[in-house]
């Protein structure tokens, strides 16, 4: 696909956060909107997968793991725009007996997602057991989780990583948001990542970077990922982003972490995102 | 009155490794993982025969418990082990979302549950894990009584398709209950029939009550001695009707009075059948160091105790 597309597409998935969360008046928008882009260009084009025929073993597929589950929204837009489930389901993000709770889980039957997650750290290790799954079935295919860099101050994230690299783990390609941003302020302000590449390397893994925001890097970046995939190492992308990108007045400021915009508030965010594709 | 005996004492937790040993041959699909004590949850067996099959943790319970869930994902049945009090409350949060909101297929396997771990001392003396674990939606809970039924115990939760808890212990207990067993989670088993009172226990507690019974019998006590090996979900017409009969209970196990065997019972007879009840357990504290046997007596969990409890109840009948 070519990356004026998936542009077209990921501002589609930005009015589909917007939306969402103004219509709940709960949710978050900053690091949904910061990943739109990286995830849009992985449900149209890096993942091996078909969501018609979506299981939870994933065998003869890709499959892909979120950690960090509050950035719910652009998750259930790309699921949703991708085919997993009817698009029109988005209206129901966070409300009363929708299978979009607020933050994911499989427990209501909606496709695409395997594991609840919400409370940081657990869904690199959940997704090394299912990559250690699939080496046990001789499935060639990958395992692609995302995580918060904030979440990373999770002490499991670093038994996770331990774990990977003696376990030689090399079908797995984990992506950080590396967005500096976390609740209480700038991650360097809350707990610093200090030498965030170094600590990835010394533990044993693959460490690349790439702009989150680019999808020519992108695509460069994750190809090289994918090369070095099976060679004995885990891999991780370290991807440079601005929380909230997309939105002027939510762009690179933590404070719309977990805030819903008002009413008016998004109006003048969907001003700035085109409606593309359609709205659901 | 049906007599017990056994003629070999051995660790409940040897009955899991000959267990896992078992659904490993069964079953290809049966994975295992070890935070750094394999040997002490007889998983050395497993490792052995299966290398490609087990993962070793090292000493990251946190991880281990997660990663279990991504191999259940995967298709695979992981046991992941470690002691009681590192895969319950160290881990509480995993195990919350990883395993049992998620619903994942992992089954967790704890050892050295309970006061009987001994010498190490309350740090590691878990008595709270029972109610822990209970407390999670879809959360299966089994505390079998000896080798044996660990064993079968073992081989039930592999086939079982969803979260359990398997709970065993260290020291080497009597073998009474048969080898060639059938194990049918949440069905509880007769072990004696009577009428005065209706003994529930679970676990190590259900040897103690064996004996217990012999002495309240030489008494002229008519006991009937149920051994709830799974906690939940509860045998509750087991229950319900062992109370009926008999019109007062007493609950044996090595666990908290609190969120334990007992909980469940009087929760559930409250609603159902309200008659007088006794517990066995371990009142509002921690354990201590010490050998099995002198912290059974010390915390008030061997024979006397379960004989005193009848008789207290009996009184109040």
């Amino acid at each position: 696909m070519d990356n004026t597309e998936l542009a077209r597409l990921s501002t589609q998935v930005r009015r589909d956060i917007i939306r969402m969360v103004a219509s709940a008046a709960s949710g978050h928008p900053g690091g949904s909107l910061g990943t739109a882009d990286l995830m849009t260009l992985l449900y149209f084009e890096i993942l091996e997968h078909d969501p018609a025929t979506f299981t939870d073993s994933g065998k003869g597929q890709d499959v892909f793991y979120l950690s960090n589950g509050h950035i719910s929204p652009v998750w259930y837009s790309v699921l949703a725009r991708s085919g997993y489930f009817p698009v029109s389901e988005l209206a129901t993000f966070r409300a009363l007996g929708s299978r979009l709770q607020g933050h994911p889980t499989p427990v209501k039957g909606l496709p695409g997602v395997r594991v609840a997650s919400g409370s940081l750290g657990q869904g690199l290790s959940t997704a090394l057991g299912h990559a250690l799954g699939k080496k046990l079935d001789g499935d060639s295919h990958k395992v692609y989780v995302l995580m918060g860099d904030g979440e990373t101050q999770e002490g499991q994230v670093w038994e996770a990583a331990m774990f990977a690299a003696a376990h030689r783990i090399d079908n797995i390609i984990a992506f950080v948001d590396w967005n500096n941003q976390q609740i209480d302020g700038s991650c360097d302000q809350v707990i610093s990542l200090g030498d965030y590449q170094g600590k990835w390397r010394a533990f044993g893994w693959e460490v690349l970077t790439m702009d989150g925001h680019d999808f020519a890097d992108m695509k460069r970046v994750i190809a090289q990922a994918q090369s070095l995939c099976g060679n004995g190492r885990p891999v991780i992308i370290l991807t440079r982003t601005d929380m909230g990108h997309g939105v002027d007045f939510m762009c690179g400021t933590n404070e719309w972490h977990g805030k819903a915009p008002s009413a008016e508030q998004a109006q003048r965010a969907l001003a700035q995102l085109e409606e593309t594709i359609g709205d659901y | 009155m049906k007599r017990f005996e056994y003629t070999q004492k051995k660790d409940t937790r040897s009955g899991f490794g000959a267990g896992l040993l078992e659904v490993g041959r069964r079953c290809g699909d049966v994975v295992a993982m070890c935070a750094d004590l394999t040997g002490s949850l007889k998983m050395d067996a497993f490792k052995k025969e299966f290398p490609e099959r087990f993962f070793q943790a090292g000493i990251a319970e946190a991880n281990m418990i997660s990663v279990g869930s991504g191999l259940a994902k995967a298709g695979k049945i992981p046991f992941v082990g470690s002691f009681a009090e590192f895969v319950t409350g160290r881990v509480y949060d995993q195990v919350r979302q990883s395993v049992a909101y998620t619903g994942a297929n992992v089954k967790i396997a704890a050892s050295h549950a309970g006061i009987t771990l001994g010498e190490d001392g309350a740090t590691h003396q878990v008595m709270e894990d029972l109610g822990l674990m209970k407390m999670l939606p879809g959360m299966v809970v089994i505390n079998p009584c000896d080798y044996n039924q660990t064993k079968a115990a073992t081989i039930a939760a592999a086939y079982h398709d969803g979260p359990v808890y398997l709970r065993f212990g260290r020291p080497a207990v009597p073998v009474f209950t048969p080898e060639d067993q059938t194990f049918e989670i949440g069905r509880a088993v007769k072990m004696i029939s009577g009428s005065d009172v209706a003994l529930f226990a679970t676990g190590h507690l259900v040897w103690k009550a064996v004996e217990a019974c012999e002495i309240l019998e030489e008494r002229g006590i008519s006991v009937e001695l149920i051994n709830i090996h799974t906690i939940k979900p509860l045998d509750e017409q087991a229950v319900i009707e062992a109370a009926a009969k008999c019109g007062c209970v007493v609950t044996a196990e090595e666990h908290l009075v609190n969120g334990g065997l007992g909980d469940s019972i009087a929760q559930l007879l409250a609603r159902h059948r309200p008659v007088p009840m006794e517990y066995v357990a371990v009142d509002d504290q921690f354990g201590e160091s010490g050998k099995p046997d002198e912290l059974m007596t010390k915390f008030h969990l061997d024979t006397p105790d379960v004989v005193a409890a009848v008789e207290r109840v009996l009184a109040r009948k």
